[in-house]
């Protein structure tokens, strides 16, 4: 797949708990189409359905109606077209959080690893996938250092890190600035969206962080589950 | 890379001190198996100790363990004629306390013929009885040594010889005496009382009884018909060793086997308990890692084994710690602490059961965990 085309792609999809009159939507008919380099971000305000959005994309939560392909392939059309969905999210997605959720049992280089372990290649080779990413993110030198160890810019980071260990095309960001300052999170955003160029990924961010608006190609506006683009 | 090993590592010294509180209890639960051992053993053991076929006692008593038995001293010769008989000797048992190094110790004493059945079968340390009177041979537990000297009723008597593993059911270690010792130890009085019964013009008793007397057969004697043959003899009873044995483990250790037994129960119960609630809180604090690893794409089986490996690890760990420690103090305890590698095997067994069974609520409540948790929002 060339850089430019449609990584994902939301058709219709639509949300909701309940049913009569406690019937809640969380999304109406959504369209979303994200293309590969695009840094875009999810705005609203607490309850506008930006995190069903983004667990719907994450293959976390199925939709009531819609369609969704990732990388290509449709895995929800009414249902889910894939019975492995743990295993789509790591061949496919990979996640960044607002508070890293490193594992604290593991050092930064085994927490990058281990999504090549779970992967089922070789150890060798997922250490040495972790060197090289720890290096390109300048964390290197703290890979044997458990996160309890690291600032939170540099665990940032090694989560950042771990997102991209399986070279996965859709990467999903949580508030992954919430935790830093503004310096350092205009730093991970331009480091995310070097990324983006450099793999030809899309990452999709869920963000109130006005200082780091300017580092997005799209800010995707939802309100009571409707999609705005601006 | 194994997630378990790694998170045992990253709070190792939580988790020893919480596989060193479970050895804890398991040195509890494999004390009183060992107690529970050591009383079956106890009992039975002064049954053993004479090497004896038939033990022939009062009539219409379970004699000596169960019940007070008295015979003649001469129903030994009468049964020693019996066709089968290899070999009689009498025997009597008492229970005395006698003074030594500054305390008082509980003796469960045995008198028998040196000679003839009824006296230690294997001496550890010394010789056994070489005169009449006034030598003894002691369990090891009586914390008596050849060469020491005990006062028993009017007499002192010289510790010759040791044995090991002789003890009463209720744990009074024993020590062989002569018969005629032990005899007199029955029947002689103080100095002063004697005084009172001869200005009193008491007889004294001359019949000697005994408690009873032990017979071994010779090789394929009809044991059954020797017993039947005694028991014509109104005045006698004659039991074989098994059913002496079998009346000894009903009558005399049943009770206090059983509660040792049921205690062992509630025991195993809560150790159950207690591991299920520390696998399961666990897991509980591991929730946001579960999350974290299911939405990243961990399978199933990585999860689950996280939460079962480490569930074996603790329980066998809380095992071995607890079989070190029953080790290294079992021969502290006041009675026998009897332990049998089937004993320690068979627990093994119930804990790694326990183990996986408790590591299901555990596995239970971290297959419901939902991944999006790990996201916040």
């Amino acid at each position: 797949m060339a850089p430019g085309d449609i990584l994902i792609d939301v058709k219709g999809v639509a949300k909701h708990y309940g049913a009569g009159e406690t019937r809640v939507d969380a999304l109406r008919s959504v369209d979303l189409q994200v293309r590969a380099g695009e840094v875009i971000a999810l705005l609203g305000p607490s309850g506008s359905g930006k995190t069903t959005l983004l667990n719907i994309i994450g293959c976390i939560l199925a939709p009531t109606a819609g369609q969704l392909a990732l990388d290509g392939e449709t895995v929800f059309d009414g249902r889910w077209l894939r019975d492995d969905l743990r295993r789509l999210r790591l061949d496919k997605i990979g996640f960044i959080f607002q508070a890293h959720n490193l594992l604290p049992f593991l050092t930064a280089g085994e927490n990058v690893a281990l999504v090549l372990d779970l992967a089922g290649a070789p150890a060798a080779m997922g250490q040495a996938r972790a060197r090289e990413l720890l290096d390109y993110l300048e964390v290197g030198h703290r890979a044997g250092e458990k996160p309890a160890h690291l600032s939170g810019g540099e665990a940032q980071r090694v989560a950042i890190a771990r997102a991209l260990a399986n070279r996965p095309r859709i990467i999903l960001a949580d508030e992954p600035t919430a935790a830093l300052d503004s310096q350092r999170a205009q730093l991970v955003m331009d480091l995310l969206r070097k990324l983006a160029a450099e793999q030809e990924a899309c990452i999709v961010t869920v963000t109130h962080d006005e200082k780091i608006f300017d580092r997005f190609d799209r800010l995707i506006h939802l309100r009571d589950g409707h999609l705005v683009q601006t | 890379m194994n997630l378990a090993i790694k998170d045992i590592r990253h709070g190792l010294f939580r988790f020893v001190l919480t596989c060193f509180g479970l050895g804890l209890l398991m040195t509890v639960v494999l004390a009183m198996i060992g107690i529970y051992n050591g009383l079956v053993a106890d009992a039975l053991a002064v049954v053993r100790a004479p090497a004896v076929d038939v033990w022939v006692v009062e009539a219409d008593t379970q004699g000596p363990f169960a019940e007070a038995s008295a015979i003649p001293a001469d129903t030994r010769d009468a049964v020693a004629r019996m066709p089968g008989v290899a070999a009689a000797g009498a025997i009597t048992y008492q229970t005395v306390e006698a003074p030594y190094a500054g305390r008082t110790l509980r003796l469960y004493v045995i008198g028998y013929q040196p000679g003839r059945p009824g006296g230690p079968q294997r001496i550890v340390q010394g010789r056994g009885i070489g005169t009449s009177h006034f030598e003894l041979v002691a369990d090891r537990k009586t914390g008596l040594v050849p060469g020491d000297t005990i006062r028993l009723g009017r007499n002192r008597f010289a510790v010759v010889g040791l044995v090991e593993g002789m003890m009463n059911s209720g744990g009074d270690a024993a020590v062989f005496v002569t018969l005629a010792d032990a005899l007199a130890l029955q029947t002689e009085l103080a100095p002063a009382a004697e005084r009172v019964q001869a200005a009193r013009g008491a007889v004294p008793v001359k019949t000697a009884s005994v408690a009873a007397v032990v017979a071994q057969v010779t090789p394929g004697a009809d044991v059954a018909l020797l017993t039947d043959t005694v028991r014509q003899w109104k005045h006698l009873a004659a039991l074989t060793q098994a059913e002496q044995e079998d009346i000894l483990l009903v009558s005399v250790v049943d009770k206090a086997r059983r509660q040792i037994g049921l205690f062992l129960g509630i025991l195993l119960t809560v150790s159950a308990v207690v591991i299920a609630l520390i696998i399961y809180t666990m897991t509980m604090e591991k929730l946001k890692q579960i999350a974290t690893l299911k939405l990243i794409g961990a399978p199933d089986r990585t999860i689950v084994g996280l939460i079962v490996q480490q569930a074996l690890i603790l329980g066998l760990s809380g095992w071995g710690i607890g079989l070190t420690l029953i080790l290294l103090v079992k021969d502290n305890f006041p009675r026998r602490v009897l332990l049998e590698p089937f004993n320690a095997m068979m627990l093994a067994l119930i804990i790694f059961v326990v183990c996986l069974l408790a590591s299901g609520l555990g596995v239970r409540a971290a297959m419901k965990v939902d991944p999006a948790t790990a996201l916040g929002g």
